[in-house]
């Protein structure tokens, strides 16, 4: 099988917007209830300087572009993620975070997107890889 | 106080049957942003080949956190819950989590380093199906900051 795709291209980037009710809704779906998501005064007190989004809610929603190119061709067998930048969410402004996925490896059956995650300028996580298979 | 470095080699009880439910699916879902149909419409998932909605790749992390749970509680491990930031996550599958899924998880330290101050505490968390197979294996490792 051929999967038409050529390491370097882009094949997805989107940008969606985060505020604190995305916090919250998160919270409750992943069950992850630390304070530092959704209190300033806890967050701040633990020398943050404010409420982050989870880490796991980026990593979360960067992989929704790759997911969206995929439709129902293939399957993620590995996502790995560093967490290197906070993603601060302004009580009022929130936070828009953006991801380019790039192809990284193509092999027989398989390939390896690669993401870029960015806010404010900055990439958030480092060395985010995607594999899937074609079967 | 830094982490336990005793914890290394640990293993947990098993933590489960967690029944993957299709509304908890679409609610990770929604709270994801996805936007592909089989995580979030029964008869899209259907059509795509599989039993009922397809849970995220991301969404074994409910499951993890009720093992890291364990680890947390743990007397001895010394980890101060507001002051853990996550520092990398991996998820490796073997098969697709679906709604109606029944999950056992086990969780096992792999690593505790200390660094700057900080601790850095690495697990995997071991997914296994109703028949004993592999789904996923979540690995994490959690960065406990010290004192400023």
């Amino acid at each position: 099988m051929t999967t038409g795709l050529t390491v370097g291209e882009t094949v997805a980037t989107t940008t969606v917007h985060l505020d604190r009710t995305s916090l919250v809704r998160y919270a409750g779906a992943s069950g992850d209830f630390n304070p530092i998501h959704y209190r300033e005064d806890i967050a701040q007190s633990v020398g943050l300087p404010g409420v982050l989004a989870h880490g796991m809610l980026t990593m979360g929603l960067a992989i929704q572009p790759v997911l969206e190119f995929l439709g129902t061709k293939g399957r993620v067998i590995d996502y790995g993620v560093r967490f290197t930048r906070p993603v601060l969410i302004d009580a009022i402004a929130g936070a828009d975070v953006s991801t380019a996925v790039v192809v990284g490896a193509v092999m027989d059956d398989a390939v390896r997107f690669d993401l870029t995650v960015t806010y404010d300028g900055n990439t958030v996580l480092g060395k985010a890889q995607v594999q899937v298979v074609f079967d | 106080m830094s982490v336990n470095p005793e914890l290394v080699g640990r293993e947990f009880s098993p933590v489960g049957p967690y029944l993957v439910g299709r509304e908890k699916v679409r609610e990770f879902a929604r709270a994801v942003l996805a936007t592909n149909p089989i995580y979030l419409d029964v008869a899209a998932a259907r059509t795509a080949g599989h039993a009922d909605v397809v849970a995220p790749p991301t969404f074994p992390v409910v499951i993890q956190e009720l093992t890291l749970a364990q680890l947390l509680a743990e007397p001895d491990a010394n980890i101060d819950f507001t002051r853990v930031v996550h520092g990398d996550q991996r998820f490796s599958f073997s098969r697709d989590i679906v709604a109606g899924d029944e999950l056992m998880a086990t969780l096992s330290v792999t690593s505790v380093k200390s660094l700057g101050g900080h601790s850095m505490v690495t697990s995997e968390s071991v997914m296994t199906d109703a028949r004993g197979d592999h789904v996923v294996t979540a690995t994490s490792t959690l960065v406990v900051r010290g004192d400023e």
